[in-house]
């Protein structure tokens, strides 16, 4: 993303003018704008024009509109996102107050208005304009019959496709048909790499199975690109990493993004270390259960004690519609920082902010033991919340 | 009451063995395309999926074009079903019903549907002269009775459209066609996403036609069915014994152990002494196993078939084989022992009645499998969750050891602490001192010096030959989990898999669930022979019609098409948590194993911890589960499978969880909650 102008005044209100440049800084817009922004953003608009004779013809005009928002919608899949509310500028084609949907375009500028910037959303800004963080992984999650094809990027995990073929067992006689069977799933998860992975962008691509499927399907592909001289495939042989994964399914990604080979080559990635963040507090609780606490009330009460080491907070709390909550969790995450504590904001497209949001999507590590919380029954609030 | 008495006693027999069965359960009532996950084709360019934004949103809205969103949320109607399950009646009323039901059909005999009958019932009270008074008016009345609201329970979300909006203000992400359940972020709204226009299909399975087809087809099918079922539930029993009554009992054994206890090598053995593998083959196997140089698994080649596995050495899928005992008709399941094959081993052990633990005698190779992170502690443990309580344990490879019994003494000890903790009671658990490269002991009494010194007790042959044979449940309702699903040589194809209830007939209608599509049985067989009926605990192959292989897969159950295997997406649990290295919280990911299912699951509510030792309640809501507790839990599946309470069909109610390729827990399931 890239950043064309930036006036916030003392209070915090203000507007920044924003480029998209790739799929995933839509995702980025998608966490900064709430309902209520104004945006102001080039798009298209169909036109009816009257002839003198009455028929009427319609065209197609390129304008500018600025709406105040009213429903945010995110394609995950194409990356688009659109906004839809009324007019609120003067237009040549459009009426005041008539309903619009802006779909952000990339390359395109857009304006952002918000009646408060609070430091989440400054946060956003910075962390979607930083060219550093660029470093796309696909990762193939794989088990006799079922595959997905992943790509990582620093802020989403996108499953590109998924392979779901049911492979006859051995039996007595009817070998053939499981292997005939395997052949066939092996071809579809090829098939689903050479469609899905951007050779000339991703730095590797893992090939993560249970037992021996993952090494059997690459000798199958390479085998399949020497007899179909497919260039792509023997040109980036060095670009596969094969691990051990305990299933096909999504979840096990994170079992994928521990390997230690895989944590050699992408330590540095969000996706990684929120992984590695969010285990350590399973590990806490395991081992110091006072020290490790989930939960809004919980959490609040623990920073009032300053006691949070690590907040870990998904970018979900902060896309909800009701303005206090979000100020809740700015202020939470405000007040970490201000006690010298460290704040992970999860994506919740990474499997980790998955988790992270089912288990009341924030969650923390205590400097210090707490055990008055766990007696305290806090549970019950977190509880309907995520119903 | 029922389940007060089972969580005190939590020793494990006690827990799994619990025979309360009520034959009601919640009926489920939605149903889903087979695949939630309608596949996607994603293009670097976008362009299919933006030309697909674009048409919908045509730019030219004013206010009364309001939102994409009303027009594809998805309608989601529900329908009462009256499928008698889900009345929900308690034992005294189900009973009357039962009766009224039969008085009823001595009148009219098998013409008009259970339901309407039910219905009829119900509506009066149990009352037999009003109910017949109504039947036989409204038969009069119309040719067709309406019957409406009793058609079971089909759920066709008509929505088509790609883009799902939300429209309460809350910002939310929309999934495309494009991208259904895998992202986390859809979580949020449930919606019947199959209908993916935009989206081509990338695997068969997604081409199910199914919503559409079944609404049509299914109610005159159900008509046509009844009497069939009617008939088949009256006189399962009898049926059972003429086909049976005479013939030695079916048991199925699965073997299980760590790997390279010799599990593989034991079988083939056992089966080459008993004479079920030709002298030709066996020197075939010997030959080619000389070759590349894995002689010494030449008797496991009996049972590793494949290629891969006979090159490796290791058992990956579940082999299979029989032969007779003197009572008894066996089928053995060979289970593979690598930890990376552990859900194969549990489809395997879901289908059997009792188990065969081998363990390897040899020093530090028993240490190796039991002590130090082995499968043989895993493996017992699995089975006697999935409802084995007789073992018989074959301390193998005593050749290595000298036929030294104080070695055999040694891992007898160990092995009896272990698997009484584990659940199994002593006197269910036979040690048999054996070894499978040499056939010591195996079909004929010990030869070897060293071993008749010690040893007078029964051969592994005799100690199979002992086992109880579980009473079938023949005249429940059909269930049948398939755990294959290939092409025959006829017309049609094949499912594989384990009668779990009832009773199945050639020429029968059966249901295949989640699905809920009917599909015919032209032909079903055992062990490769062609039979006309296959009864519950029988493990068969039945050829289908009317339903396309792509739409079936593994894990789907058969089902009697009356009264019907619910099919959920969320379930209570009473779980025991095995030893684990975090602690379990709300919103764990696991996979949950169910019969030969895996399905990505979530642990959405810790409900309560309980006492380990008098099932009392602990704590409400626990912040997380630890080590070795029990507690209750509800499990939300990413899409809906056939699940039933523990307490009205067993082996559809346990479910394992697994985690990183870790067993975490094991759980029988207490509630379905409807959603
Ligand atoms: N000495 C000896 N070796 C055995 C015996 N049973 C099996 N083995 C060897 O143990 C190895 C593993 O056997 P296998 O049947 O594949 O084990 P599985 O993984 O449990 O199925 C093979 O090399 C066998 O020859 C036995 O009774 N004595
Ligand atoms: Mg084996």
């Amino acid at each position: 993303m890239k950043l064309v102008h930036k006036n916030i005044e003392r209070d915090g209100c203000g507007s920044i003018g924003l480029i998209p440049e790739e799929p995933e800084d839509m995702w980025h817009a998608y966490n900064l704008v709430a309902v209520a922004d104004a945006v102001t953003a080039s798009t298209v608009r169909k036109v009816q024009t009257e002839s003198s004779t009455g028929s009427s013809t319609s065209s197609r005009v390129r304008t500018t509109l600025t709406i105040t928002v009213e429903t945010i919608d995110f394609d995950t899949q194409a990356c688009v996102l659109r906004l839809k509310g009324r007019n609120i500028v003067e237009n040549q084609y459009v009426k005041m107050g008539a309903y619009h949907t802006l779909d952000l375009e990339l390359n395109r500028k857009f304006t952002l208005q918000k009646p408060l910037w609070d430091s989440v959303a400054l946060e956003r800004v910075d962390q979607a304009c930083d060219p550093a963080a660029n470093a796309d992984v696909a990762a193939v999650v794989m088990q006799e019959g079922l595959a997905h094809v992943c790509l990582i990027t620093p802020s989403m995990t996108l499953v590109r496709s998924k392979i779901d073929i049911t492979i006859p067992r051995k039996r007595k006689g009817f070998v053939q048909q499981h292997d005939k069977g395997l052949t066939k799933f092996y071809e579809a998860v090829m098939q689903g790499i050479l469609r899905h992975v951007d050779f000339s962008i991703v730095k590797c691509v893992i090939i993560a199975s249970p037992g021996f499927v993952k090494d059997q399907f690459f000798e199958y592909m390479m085998q399949q690109a020497v007899k179909t001289d497919n260039k792509l495939l023997i040109d980036n042989k060095g670009k596969f990493l094969l691990v051990k994964a305990s299933s096909g399914f999504k979840h096990s990604l994170k079992e994928v993004l521990q390997e230690p080979a895989v944590m050699a080559k992408i330590s540095d990635t969000k996706a990684a270390s929120e992984v590695k963040l969010l285990e350590s507090f399973y590990t806490m609780l395991q081992l110091e259960p006072a020290k490790a606490f989930y939960g809004k009330k919980h959490i609040e009460r623990a920073n009032d004690a300053q006691a949070i080491e690590i907040l870990m907070i998904s970018d979900k709390l902060f896309r909800c519609q009701d303005i206090q909550q979000r100020k809740d969790y700015v202020a939470i995450v405000d007040s970490v920082r201000d006690n010298g504590g460290e704040v992970r904001i999860f994506s919740s497209m990474h499997v980790s902010g998955e988790q992270l949001d089912q288990l009341t999507g924030i969650a923390a590590i205590l400097r210090f033991p707490m055990p008055e919380l766990e007696d305290s029954d806090a549970d019950g609030e977190s509880d309907s919340d995520s119903d | 009451m029922a389940r007060h008495r089972d969580i005190r006693n939590r020793s494990y027999s006690e827990d799994y063995d619990d025979d309360d069965v009520y034959g009601y359960s919640v009926e489920e009532d939605s149903c889903l395309s087979p695949s939630d996950a309608s596949q996607w084709i994603y293009d670097r360019n976008r362009s299919q999926q933006v030309d697909l934004l674009q048409s919908h949103n045509d730019i030219q809205e004013e206010p009364e074009e309001d939102s994409i969103a009303d027009t594809s949320l998805p309608g989601h109607e529900r329908r009462e079903s009256m499928d008698f399950r889900s009345l929900n009646l308690d034992e005294e009323d189900e009973a009357k019903l039962m009766s009224c039901l039969d008085e009823l059909r001595n009148v009219i005999g098998d013409t008009i549907s259970d339901n309407i009958l039910i219905q009829a019932v119900m509506k009066h009270k149990f009352d037999f002269t009003k109910s017949l008074d109504e039947i036989l008016n409204r038969n009069r009345d119309s040719e067709i009775p309406k019957i409406e609201p009793v058609k079971p329970v089909i759920i066709v979300d008509p929505s088509k459209a790609p883009v799902i909006l939300t429209v309460d203000k809350a910002p939310k992400v929309i999934a495309t066609n494009a991208e259904p359940k895998a992202v986390g972020i859809v979580k949020g709204f449930k919606v019947g996403q199959d209908g993916s226009s935009g989206s081509r299909p990338q695997t068969p399975r997604d081409q199910s036609p199914c919503p559409e087809r079944m609404l049509k087809t299914d109610q005159s099918d159900e008509i046509r069915v009844t009497p069939k079922a009617k008939e088949n539930r009256l006189d399962a029993n009898t049926q059972y014994a003429n086909e049976r009554g005479s013939e030695k009992d079916h048991l199925y054994i699965v073997v299980i152990g760590h790997v390279d206890a010799g599990k593989s090598t034991l079988m083939g053995r056992l089966l080459c002494e008993l004479g079920e593998v030709s002298q030709r083959t066996l020197h075939k196997y010997e030959q080619e196993s000389k070759k590349i140089g894995k002689q010494s698994f030449m008797y496991a080649w009996v049972l590793d078939e494949t290629g891969e596995e006979r090159v490796r050495g290791i058992t990956m899928d579940v082999g299979r084989a029989q032969f007779e005992t003197k009572t008894k008709r066996v089928t053995i399941l060979d289970a593979p022992g690598h930890a990376d094959f552990i859900p194969n081993m549990i489809t395997g052990a879901g289908q059997a009645d009792v188990a065969l633990l081998v363990v390897d005698a040899t020093r530090g190779e028993f240490e190796s499998g039991f002590d130090f992170g082995g499968q043989t502690r895993e493996h017992a443990l699995l089975v006697r969750s999935l409802g084995v309580s007789q073992l018989a344990v074959a301390v193998n490879k005593l050749d290595t050891t000298n036929w030294s019994q104080e070695r055999f003494n040694e891992i007898t000890k160990k092995l009896k602490a272990f698997l009484k903790q584990a659940g199994f009671k002593d006197s269910d658990v036979t040690y048999v001192p054996c070894s499978g490269l040499t056939g010591e002991n195996l079909v004929k009494p010990p030869a070897e010096a060293g071993l008749i010194k010690w040893y007078n007790g029964p051969s592994l042959l005799d100690v199979v030959d002992k086992f109880n044979v579980p009473e079938r449940p023949v005249s429940k309702p059909l269930r049948m989990s398939v755990n294959d699903v290939y092409k025959g040589t006829g017309s049609g194809f094949c499912v594989a898999g384990r009668i779990e209830n009832g009773l199945i007939n050639k020429g029968d209608k059966v249901l295949v669930c989640p699905t809920k599509e009917v599909a015919e049985v032209r032909n079903i067989s055992i062990n490769e022979m062609t039979t006309n009926v296959a009864f519950a605990g029988d493990q068969v192959s039945v050829t289908l019609t009317g339903v396309d292989m792509q739409n079936v897969s593994v894990g789907y159950v058969l089902s009697d098409p009356i009264q019907q295997v619910p099919v959920a997406t969320r379930f209570e649990a009473r779980i025991v948590v095995f030893n684990i290295k975090v602690p379990i919280t709300k919103g764990f990911p696991v996979l949950i194993h169910h019969q030969s299912l895996v399905e990505s699951a979530n642990i959405v509510k810790l409900k309560s911890l309980l006492n380990k030792s008098t099932g009392e309640l602990v704590k409400k809501k626990p912040r997380c589960l630890g080590n070795n507790c029990v507690a209750v839990v509800e499990i939300e599946v990413c899409r809906p499978i056939c699940v039933e309470r523990y307490k009205d069909v067993k082996e559809l109610g346990r479910v394992m969880l697994r985690v990183a390729g870790a067993t975490i827990a094991a759980g029988l399931i207490t509630n379905i909650v409807s959603t």
